[in-house]
């Protein structure tokens, strides 16, 4: 690596910028994710094993993962349709709903932490009317489901969004040609075109939502084997000083995002295949 | 089935596509709409397929009243530009696809279907790469494709968009003449759409020039192309010099050349312009007619069989061309600057945009 | 409408259903901050925002930004010029890499800096032997920010600078302007707009971090608690007040954030239509 690879063309800078590059990649990233690692592999598997394995521990994973995978579908199936509406139809205030559309990236989450949990509270303004129905929506996993559908939001809406606005709306009237009902067109014609675009978003919200921590610590309540999440189990083993613990959760967290990582590559590898073959 | 284009008239916002256009379409023809860019050519093919609704007239198919009728109904082939291929099914989906989205009863079985898409790959000439995806295609095999798609649906008539336009010529020249085979074989009613004139007069039999939203003329390739009826199907049709000159007492003078015309009118002095085509112009060394002129060879164009000779009319000052054959041009041993005389074999006049016979 | 169109009813269906999940999960979240903050009224507000830990706050958080957005600026500038301009081996490795980030969790981003810099870090011995103090210190929030703003920057940069080419630059060089040259008076105007654009959303990100930065802060009032932390102590000693207070600021710092994003990309929208105006005339006209 370094000065050796090769630089065709007369524009310098490349040696000094891939350089610099590398050096604060490493420094700043790669060398402290690695630590992670490291630190892992210095307990005993038989250690890793029972903290990894811990009823708490387990129960925490099958709440972050559930959670996360219905607050991704949820945002699957809205996201593709706020896609849909944003591209295909005019209606007023389309300007403010495409641009509030990225609120959950740029508000903190813990000010939508707080924000979401008065709101489903049992005496919140949403959280009054499902209780008036006997349900709980904070302090329960309903309650994380909503902080991470919030959370996760914007991704289908902003991966769909420009396959569907590049889309050839020609391939449509050629269905129509061919005497497909409007239904058969967008099930069969449409929706398998956005479908890496659709999965591409599903698995980013999937991805952010088995990491999140702010926005979830206000509403979920917090108790263990029932509303604790991944996230917060590593903090609170951080304020016990139980490092080694800590350590180990957040490896197998760690192992699980980088195969997201993977899975979310292959899609757009999947997605820009598609478009190579227009 | 024939069509009939009654009085349509289409406009976007202040744009107007279509100006009142009357058209008639009989069966089993291979129809060229012919028109420059924004001439309304691709509009009304769109019309006609239900794709787009009309301001104000008729369509007729057979003599059925269409108009109304959705696009789903209305069961026409219809080929798109950029072909609209389905890229995520491969070739043998995109074929079946208008059979399988057929409501239960009407449905073939996949037996039926499988064999309906087998033949139509057979008259494609793609057969064997039924399991192929579009992006794995040569165009001119998309195109194919594309037109199997449309013909798997049995319609009524094929209505092609610039069916040639995304190819490189060799490849078109081989569709060409591959569609001619192909209409001659199936005796569908085609329309398709171009702006190239050579490939209107080469395939077509019968051609309809458009222009800004009108229908200029719509006859036979050779009717079109020997009597266009006003100066636009002239120029847009094959190459042609104009030559600016006034009538005056039965007679046109272009330049020093007077030519007698059927006029009658009691105005003298009008402007009128002579369109002559480049192979109408005769070249030779010395005078040979008394209308011929004196002109200056400036530039000389080999196109293989022919030689096309860029003048300047020594009168006029005006710039023009004459094209002869290879023989015609080593007998006369022509170099540039040579001082020639030219006669204008046939000439058109237009006076006002009108024909006036000579 | 052409036939490709739905009918008016199921258009209207699909837009209310849309507006109806856009308002209860973004509007009404973000109407109850302020609703909240003002729910006592605009004295308590106040008073509450001028506290001395809530300024103190606000200093950090602009602070920690005002290192770590310049920091990711330099590096996405160097990357986005390295992988854009240049042809080589592990390119998308090397992608691949810069989005890890994003991929972290946030409680892991702050916990892999106190495996190396906390007490019983690895460096932990060393830091502690030369009193130098990372964790539970501005240094490690700014390390932790820095971290989780990684790649904003550089993933923003490296579609528009690949989109751009290298035609351009390389004229430049050609007609003999040095690599400096080329750099400030060519690729930078070229880029100013996607430059800016992750500048915002770094920006928003540094500002707004909360879970990295919880772990390394160690919640010191008026020392190490940046404005996202404040908010959390407020709201779990029940000044809820003087939490939404707090968290108004933040959520001013998102609208504007929103605000700025959809102007640049208007702005840059609007120049790519002027550009392609004249096919798409064209094109829609008929031919």
């Amino acid at each position: 690596m370094g000065k050796r690879m090769k630089s065709k063309g007369i524009l310098p800078g490349f040696g000094l910028t891939i350089g610099y590059t590398l050096v604060y990649l490493s420094l700043l990233v790669l060398i402290p994710l690695s630590i992670l690692f490291l630190q892992t592999a210095s307990m005993t598997w038989e250690q890793f094993w029972l903290t990894v394995t811990d009823q708490r521990v387990l129960a925490s994973f099958q709440v972050s993962f559930l959670t996360a995978f219905f607050a991704a579908c949820m945002n699957a199936v809205f996201g593709v349709l706020v896609a849909w509406v944003l591209v295909r139809y005019h209606f007023p205030g389309k300007r403010f709903i495409d641009g509030i559309v990225d609120l959950p990236f740029a508000l903190p989450t813990a000010v939508a932490g707080i924000a979401l949990a008065s709101i489903y509270s049992e005496n919140g303004w949403i959280g009054q009317l499902f209780a008036a129905w006997g349900m709980k929506i904070a302090y329960t996993p309903v309650g994380i489901f909503v902080a991470l559908t919030f959370i996760g939001l914007p991704f289908v809406v902003r991966t769909v969004q420009p396959v569907l606005q590049d889309w050839d709306r020609q391939v449509e009237e050629a269905a129509a040609t061919l005497g497909a009902s409007r239904l058969q067109t967008f099930l069969r014609v449409i929706l398998p075109h956005l479908l890496p675009a659709i999965l591409t978003g599903f698995a980013l919200a999937f991805a952010r939502a088995l990491g999140e921590y702010g926005s979830v610590v206000f509403i979920s309540g917090n108790m263990p084997f029932q509303t604790e999440i991944v996230p917060l189990l590593i903090m609170t083993k951080l304020e016990q000083f139980d490092y080694t613990g800590a350590t180990a959760i957040a490896s197998v967290m760690l192992v699980a995002s980088f195969f997201m990582l993977l899975v979310i590559n292959f899609f757009q590898w999947k997605t820009n295949k598609l478009d190579a073959g227009r | 089935m024939s069509i009939e284009i009654c009085g349509i008239s289409k406009s976007y916002g202040s744009f107007t596509a279509l100006r009142d256009v009357q058209l008639e379409i009989p069966t089993g023809q291979l129809v060229a709409l012919l028109g420059p860019s924004g001439s309304g050519k691709t509009t009304l093919l769109r019309l006609i397929a239900g794709l787009e609704p009309a301001d104000s007239g008729q369509v007729f198919f057979n003599g059925e009243d269409h108009t109304h009728r959705d696009v789903r109904e209305r069961g026409v082939g219809f080929v798109f530009q950029h072909y609209a291929l389905f890229r995520h099914m491969d070739i043998f989906d995109n074929i079946a696809f208008g059979l399988t989205v057929r409501p239960r009863k009407q449905r073939p079985t996949k037996a039926e279907i499988k064999e309906r898409v087998h033949s139509l790959l057979r008259l494609v000439q793609l057969e064997g790469l039924a399991h192929r995806y579009p992006s794995q295609l040569s165009g001119g095999q998309r195109q194919r494709v594309a037109l199997a798609r449309a013909l798997a649906v049995e319609p009524k008539f094929l209505l092609l968009d610039e069916p040639f336009g995304a190819l490189d010529a060799k490849v078109r020249q081989e569709l060409r003449r591959w569609l001619r085979r192909l209409h001659e074989k199936l005796g569908l009613t085609i329309v398709f759409v171009t702006h190239d004139q050579e490939e209107a007069l080469e395939l077509a039999d019968r051609v309809v020039v458009m222009n800004e939203g009108r229908v200029e003329q719509t006859g036979s390739p050779q009717e079109v192309y020997n009597n266009p009826s006003n100066p636009f199907v002239y120029s847009f049709l094959g190459r042609v010099n104009f030559f600016r000159g006034r009538i005056a007492d039965g007679k046109v003078k272009l330049g020093e050349a007077e030519f007698a015309v059927d006029w009658a009118s009691e105005d003298d002095n009008v402007p009128a312009v002579g369109y002559v085509r480049p192979h109408d112009v005769d070249v030779s060394r010395s005078p040979q007619y008394p209308q011929s002129v004196a002109a200056e060879l400036i530039y000389v164009y080999n196109l293989g069989s022919v030689v096309r000779l860029e003048l300047r009319r020594m009168d006029t000052g005006e710039i023009f061309e004459a094209e002869m054959s290879r023989r015609r041009f080593a007998e006369l041993s022509l170099q540039s600057g040579d001082l020639l005389y030219v006669h204008l074999k046939h000439v058109a006049f237009y006076v006002g945009g009108h024909l006036i016979h000579a | 409408m052409t036939d490709t169109s739905e009918p008016g009813y199921v258009r209207w269906l699909l837009i209310a259903v849309a507006l109806i999940f856009m308002g209860l999960f973004l509007v009404v979240p973000l109407i109850a901050v302020f609703s909240e903050a003002f729910s006592e009224g605009i004295g308590l507000f106040l008073q509450a925002v001028k506290e001395p830990d809530t300024l103190s706050a606000v200093k950090l958080t602009l602070l920690t930004a005002a290192i770590s957005v310049p920091a990711n600026v330099v590096f996405g500038v160097a990357a986005a010029w390295a992988i854009a301009k240049f042809s080589f081996r592990g390119k998308n490795l090397l992608l691949t890499l810069i989005d890890l980030p994003f991929a972290v969790s946030p409680v892991i981003s702050g916990l892999i800096f106190v495996l190396l810099f906390g007490t019983q870090g690895v460096l932990g011995p060393w830091l502690a032997a030369h009193d130098i103090k990372i964790i539970f210190a501005v240094p490690g929030i700014v390390l932790a920010t820095t971290f989780v703003t990684f790649p904003f920057v550089a993933r923003e940069l490296i579609p528009v600078m690949e989109a751009q080419g290298k035609d351009e630059e390389e004229a430049a060089i050609s007609l003999g302007a040095s690599g400096w040259q080329t750099f400030w008076r060519i690729t930078l105007p070229n880029i100013k707009w996607g430059l800016l654009y992750g500048v915002i959303l770094c920006n928003a990100r540094a500002m707004g971090e909360f879970g990295a930065v919880s772990v390394v802060s160690g919640h010191i009032r008026g020392m190490t608690n940046t404005l996202p932390l404040h908010v959390e102590i407020l709201y779990n000693e029940y000044q809820f007040v003087a939490a939404f207070a707090a968290a108004t600021l933040l959520a001013v710092l998102a609208l504007v954030t929103l605000v700025l994003k959809s102007l640049i990309e208007w702005k840059t929208e609007g120049q790519q239509r002027e550009n392609e105006a004249m096919p798409e005339i064209i094109r829609e006209a008929s031919a």
